[in-house]
């Protein structure tokens, strides 16, 4: 079987770091928002501390992986994400990218708000809370449908190959890629 | 390919979902309220929002846990008789029942929240308060929280020592077997855990007031809020 590139280095560890923030994130933040999980868990000031500076340094590390990885084809990929377009991603796979950096800024801004909200009133607005909330639903929405893609549903799940390895086989690549792979 | 260049939505669309995002810290929660408002009558069909609304907080590493058989309410201090109450003594005096709505002061709502317990009128026919008593500290099994009302917040029409919620008594989570419920203060007021109430000279800041909140914690007028 031949393959191609896909996806760099770069992006690839760009890709896995986020998605492991994502979860710390998330398991941390269920366990802290779902009443039984709190009960269950307990130390609620233990996982709170794990979830901010989770948070922190999920954010951090995405920065530095731009900062130190392969800039100028991050800059080339995100040119590429402004059409919205088949292209090397697909046009649901520019929309997650796109949506999911959103989220995150947004998932920081409030989540700061929220942590020094509870210190200075200042920084301490009703619908904080409901953001930050709404934005765990619309992620989750997101992540449900990227993971039945990447995962289970047979056309599409060779994909996982490509943020894996970084190669996917040049067959696949021509029959779902047309417009980015022509040998 | 038709050879023209193709549109560049990709950056209105991140641009757009933050700027909705950040914007929404002015609507998000009139908006919420309205939707939740519509969804409630399916409440139960619909799984919309696992936590009905609670969350839990709570300041140590584990929540105080509930013997009836053990459990003592004291209440002393400024009185002429101190009072050590049992459960079971507890549930002997005269039961209220309210329907109040539950304000946290991070933007959080609980509506229509059904309350069963005492009033403090009725403690303090037991205990008799003596004329320098002004204040009252709740202390929590849940060290170190506690904190304090006036006599004249105290003595507010809604306000009660609540052991039951919504027809049940009062879960774990919820502050079992005790918990002070005051509807017009945001939620850190209402103490959880109940294990002591103290008659004192005056009202002191309680735990969340000594890391900055406001004493007096009325919902809309307080903590930076103004509705």
């Amino acid at each position: 079987m031949s393959w191609v590139r896909r996806f760099s280095r770069t992006e690839r560890t760009l890709h896995w770091v986020n998605a492991a923030g994502f979860f710390l994130l998330l398991v941390t933040g269920l366990i802290l928002y779902l009443p039984r999980l709190s009960i269950l868990v307990g130390r609620r000031p233990t996982v709170k501390d794990i979830h901010f500076w989770g948070g922190v340094g999920w954010i951090a590390a995405l920065v530095l992986v731009a900062l130190l990885g392969d800039r100028r084809g991050l800059l080339r990929t995100a040119r590429d994400l402004e059409r919205l377009q088949p292209s090397r991603l697909n046009v649901g796979q520019k929309i997650n990218a796109i949506l999911t950096a959103a989220f995150a800024l947004l998932f920081l801004a409030s989540g700061l708000l929220l942590h020094f909200g509870e210190q200075d009133t200042r920084f301490r607005w009703a619908s904080t809370v409901v953001l930050h909330d709404g934005l765990l639903y619309a992620s989750l929405v997101l992540l449900t449908g990227h993971l039945y893609l990447a995962l289970i549903h047979p056309a599409t799940r060779h994909s996982l190959r490509g943020m894996t390895t970084g190669k996917v086989s040049e067959d696949w690549a021509r029959r779902h890629y047309p417009r980015w792979f022509q040998p | 390919m038709d050879g023209s260049e193709p549109k560049r939505y990709g950056r209105g669309l991140f641009l757009a979902t933050v700027a909705a995002g950040l914007t929404s810290l002015a609507w998000g929660k009139p908006v919420w309220s309205r939707v939740s408002a519509a969804l409630s009558p399916a409440e139960g069909l619909i799984p919309f929002v696992p936590t009905s609304g609670w969350r839990i907080y709570t300041v140590s590493g584990s929540m105080p846990s509930f013997d009836p058989a053990t459990w003592r309410l004291n209440v002393g201090g400024l009185v002429e008789e101190e009072l050590v109450l049992s459960h079971r003594e507890l549930l002997a005096l005269p039961r209220v029942t309210q329907v109040s709505d539950f304000h946290c002061v991070t933007g959080w709502t609980v509506k229509d929240v059904h309350w069963t317990g005492v009033r403090i009128t009725d403690i303090f026919a037991k205990v008799k308060p003596t004329p320098e008593a002004n204040g009252l500290q709740f202390v929590s099994a849940e060290k170190p929280y506690l904190d304090y009302l006036t006599m004249e917040q105290a003595l507010l029409h809604d306000v009660m020592l609540a052991y039951a919620m919504n027809g049940e008594p009062l879960a774990r989570e919820h502050g079992a077997p005790l918990r002070l419920v005051i509807p017009e203060m945001y939620g850190y007021k209402n103490v959880k855990w109940l294990s002591q109430i103290n008659l004192v000279p005056e009202a002191q800041p309680g735990y969340w007031e000594y890391l900055g909140y406001d004493r007096d914690a009325w919902v809309g007028r307080s903590n930076g809020y103004h509705s």
